[in-house]
């Protein structure tokens, strides 16, 4: 299916069309009597003129050059591409949930209350923390929730002074850009030589203007930071608080938990962790979490139940506000819902063991051909550091597109920072030892050919529906629509 | 064992011995033993699939839907038509289990999904560029907000009353945390009142923004308003309903600069509140402010026309704490649904969705009215919602539509001082004559 390249434009034709209304049957008014003309568009709307079975091949063909984690593996370091369970598809498209109205009178929607309350006291459970918000439209929505929580805790208790976030310089981009977008500065610290947080750095940045710190436990190098307690302890002394980026909940479930570490805040990435799909790029959720302490400050409405009764409680006078509309993704809580149900407790805690199984058998086994930076266990993921003998120099970048050639989405490149050609490859819990042997093989295969044939590395991919692209000239000559000619 | 968890227990032993280890613990030895959890999470046991249904229709049979009500709300979130194609394609599983495009080469459909989508939404607003969007029609107002404030370096954001309180908000509560500050101008007659607005103009002002058709269905005029804004050097920002611009003047003919709004209308489940989409189109000289992913034409290395995420140095994970916003999804698929949804109304089926609307409500409004019990609260032309005022208390007129399996209209009391006897009617192209007289008599005789 190469071959087709066309836009939705390109196929338009004067006359068609893919839609069917039943013909309006209340008496017709004359638009001019209902709307005064000045206020109507002069213009014809641009929309494409097709049938609907010019749509249905088009975006069929168009699905054809994606790869999505049913097509096949998925290594991606931080992003937790397992498998999306089809159940949880077809519960959130149930009419009873899909068709409710936000604005519904409560008495008629206490199913959905219902879902949310108790999804809001499993994920509770699962990290340690009182309550939850399921507002939060993504994990960095969730984050910034997190700190305006944190800020009006201090604000609270008139700690106007503290002004500074502490960001680790392995933390995920969306830490420091959240940060400064709360209205935070950022306070950067090192990481050791195990990729932990340097406690002498960490305290040496400690002061009455700290608001907290933001951690991800594992690390972004799939590392757990065994010193999490005195860390926390450290900022709690000096009157911060510890914010916990979720997005590495999948090593941990029914094993530790962010709210017995230390943490105060946190957040989930539903479409990690839960299993819910990531969308092309969302929709994602990012419920976030608190101690008991900050619950006053969560969005409104929190979900709340009275005897029977499930309701929306908006009554809470230092609330941060709303962060969105409505109640969140609500779709996407029902499909982590549904996930957790057929998981239980022991398939939560076996999906932890075997994701953290599943990297360490793939980590064990890529060692000898590629640069493992920091040697120890590592949990759901793990970081490589580029090519090891890389006599003709190829780059991280170039291993990965040679990657699609071989049908497999690479992993994570370039990240963390703080390991160079970093490659992160995270397995999930849901592959088999026969996919992890396949990727294996392929790569110790392109390691191999990145010393016998190094070309066919650099000018990767040759396979795919379009080769390397030109990315200089999309930013420079930037055409962001099409355009009759 | 699990059935998502393929690895066997002969599988795992086979991998731990690989590893020189005994047990799965050991992998877990790093973790202090005092953070160990030391009891089972209180969960049940693992449902199996049809245990889970069973447990869904049970959550579901306590609601409500718009499959057994006839629904007349509105308020931010819409029961238009949704095409029956629109499932079929959004969940082909190679769009809806992809992650986000930054491998371009196994990511064509889903990039190029999204420049048509960038494409139809800059030809319904008529505005130059637009962004792959963002998570919702409110946060959609704040980041435009927020590209004001930049954009002018001006730090007072105005927001007309005839805004969407949710809207309204959300974007208070971003404000607040940004020292941004945010002033309500007030309403005269269901439309922004041109007089306060004008005293409320200063240099401190780096926008506007107003609802178009407005919170109450209103039209807003915008002639006036377009000219004091621009003229003050701010930005005129409007959120408007993409099923309005069927019909209605678009952002673009306004000289809006920023149109941003909810593209749930687009083809997206009413799900109660969400996910919807957030869409942004702009002016193309705010094309570097614009927050979020943006999809751009380029060519493979063989000079075939191929599409990849530009502009990247704006975005989070390039700039850290530098970034123009720390957005870092897009509500991928539920753009993918607003773009087949557009392409498959196409050029003709938007304006007669949206003059059906027009032709519906304009029905309702009139045959309501005839009850000689409610009267319009505005006197100006609306699209497919209106404000209607009476005697009884709306959750009580509520209660009883409901018992005739009618959902009632958004009872404006929860956020207007002195609107307490007045609610917000939708009507949509869904809606039917009949439906339309039913709502009438079972209104006129409470």
């Amino acid at each position: 299916m190469k071959g087709y390249d066309k836009l939705i434009f390109e196929i338009s034709k004067e006359g068609r069309f893919a839609y069917s209304l039943p013909k309006s049957d209340v008496p017709e008014a004359s638009l001019e009597n209902i709307i005064p003309n000045k206020l109507l568009s002069d213009k014809e709307i641009d929309l494409p003129e097709v049938s609907e079975v010019d749509v249905i091949r088009h975006y069929t063909l168009l699905s054809n050059k994606n790869y999505g984690v049913d097509t096949g593996f998925y290594p991606l370091g931080s992003c937790t591409m397992k498998y999306n369970p089809k159940i949880n598809e077809d519960m959130s498209e149930l009419g009873s949930l899909s068709g409710i109205h936000p604005n519904q009178p409560e008495e008629t929607v206490q199913g959905a209350l219902r879902l949310m309350y108790e999804l809001d006291g499993m994920l509770s459970e699962i990290a340690g923390m009182d309550k939850m918000t399921l507002q939060p439209a993504a994990g960095a929505h969730g984050e910034l929730t997190g700190l305006m929580i944190i800020k009006a805790y201090h604000d609270k208790n008139k700690d106007f002074n503290r002004t500074k976030i502490i960001v680790p310089d392995s933390a995920h981009g969306t830490n420091p850009a959240t940060a400064a977008v709360s209205g935070f500065d950022i306070v950067e610290v090192k990481s050791d030589k195990m990729g932990a947080v340097d406690i002498e750095s960490l305290k040496s940045v400690l002061s009455d203007e700290i608001a907290g710190l933001m951690l991800t436990n594992p690390s972004t190098l799939g590392l757990f930071e065994s010193n999490i307690k005195e860390i926390a302890d450290l900022v709690h002394e000096a009157g911060g608080l510890l914010y916990y980026d979720g997005a590495n909940m999948n090593a941990i479930m029914g094993i530790s938990r962010p709210g017995d570490m230390g943490f105060d805040v946190m957040h989930y990435n539903l479409h990690k962790t839960f299993s819910t799909p990531h969308g092309g790029g969302g929709p994602g959720s990012g419920p976030v979490g608190v101690k008991k302490e900050l619950i006053e400050f969560l969005p409104v409405p929190t979900v709340e139940k009275d005897e029977d009764k499930y309701y929306l409680d908006y009554d809470k006078p230092n609330t941060i506000g709303k962060m969105k509309s409505f109640f969140g993704h609500f779709d996407v809580m029902i499909k982590s819902y549904a996930y957790i149900l057929s998981m239980g407790a022991k398939g939560l805690k076996e999906a932890s063991q075997k994701a953290v199984l599943n990297a360490n058998y793939m980590m064990n086994k890529l060692k000898d051909d590629y640069n493992l930076p920091i040697e120890q266990i590592c949990m759901h993921e793990f970081v490589l550091g580029g090519l090891k003998d890389n006599i003709h120099d190829i780059a991280t970048l170039d291993v990965a597109k040679r990657l699609l050639d071989y049908g497999y989405h690479p992993p994570t490149v370039y990240f963390p920072l703080i390991i160079d050609n970093a490659i992160m490859v995270e397995p999930t819990e849901t592959e088999s030892i026969e996919t992890l042997d396949g990727f294996i093989d392929v790569m110790i295969k392109i390691a191999n050919e990145a010393k016998d044939n190094p070309e066919v590395l650099k000018e990767a991919p040759h396979n795919t529906p379009v080769r390397r692209i030109d990315e200089v000239r999309a930013a420079r000559n930037l055409i962001l629509k099409w355009e009759k000619e | 064992m699990h059935r998502y968890i393929p690895n066997t227990e002969a599988d795992s032993k086979y991998m731990l011995q690989s590893m020189d280890l005994e047990s799965i613990d050991d992998l877990f030895s790093v973790i202090p033993k005092e953070l160990i959890f030391n009891r089972e999470l209180n969960f049940d046991d693992a449902m199996s699939e049809i245990e889970i249904k069973k447990h869904f229709a049970e959550i579901g049979g306590n609601n409500k839907s718009i499959d057994e009500l006839t629904c007349f709300l509105g308020a931010g979130a819409y029961d238009h038509y949704i095409p029956s194609i629109i499932r079929h394609l959004a969940k082909r599983s190679e769009f809806y289990t992809a992650y986000t495009p930054y491998q371009p080469e196994i990511s064509q459909g889903t990039l190029q999904a999204i420049f048509e989508y960038q494409t139809m939404i800059c030809n319904l607003t008529n505005m130059d560029v637009s962004n792959a969007s963002v998570y919702d029609g409110a946060t959609a107002s704040v980041e435009a907000a927020l590209m004001a404030v930049d954009n002018t370096r001006r730090n007072t954001i105005l927001v007309s009353k005839t805004l969407s309180p949710e809207v309204r908000k959300v974007i208070k509560t971003y404000m607040r945390f940004r020292k941004i500050n945010v002033k309500e101008i007030e309403m005269a007659e269901g439309v922004i009142d041109i007089d306060e607005l004008k005293a409320s103009i200063d240099k401190d002002t780096a926008a506007l923004i107003l609802q178009n058709p407005n919170f109450f269905g209103i039209i807003e005029e915008f002639e006036e308003i377009e000219k004091l804004i621009h003229s003050n050097k701010s930005l005129l920002i409007s959120y408007v309903d993409p099923i309005s611009l069927g019909l209605l003047k678009t952002p673009g003919e306004l000289g809006v600069d920023i149109a941003v709004g909810d593209g749930q209308s687009l083809g997206n489940s009413l799900n109660y509140g969400g996910a919807y989409l957030g869409f942004m189109a702009a002016n193309s000289k705010l094309v570097r402010k614009m927050p979020g992913r943006i999809v751009g034409q380029s060519v493979d290395a063989e000079g075939k026309r191929a599409f990849v995420l530009t502009l990247q140095a704006r975005e989070q994970h390039i700039r850290r704490y530098k970034a123009t916003s720390n957005i870092c999804s897009n509500q991928a698929l539920n753009a993918l649904i607003a773009s087949i949804y557009m392409v498959t109304m196409g050029k003709r089926g938007i304006k007669e969705v949206a003059l059906q609307c027009a032709q519906k409500s304009h029905y309702a409004a009139n045959k309501i009215m005839e009850t000689g019990k409610y009267k319009l609260a505005f006197n100006k032309p609306f699209f497919k919602e209106f404000v209607l005022t009476g005697d009884s208390d709306v959750s009580d007129l509520n209660k009883e539509l409901l018992k005739h399996s009618i959902l009632g209209g958004y009872d404006l009391g929860k956020d207007y001082d002195n609107m307490d006897k007045s609610f917000l009617v939708c009507v949509t192209e869904k809606r039917t004559k009949k439906e339309i007289d039913k709502l009438s008599s079972v209104l006129e005789v409470l």
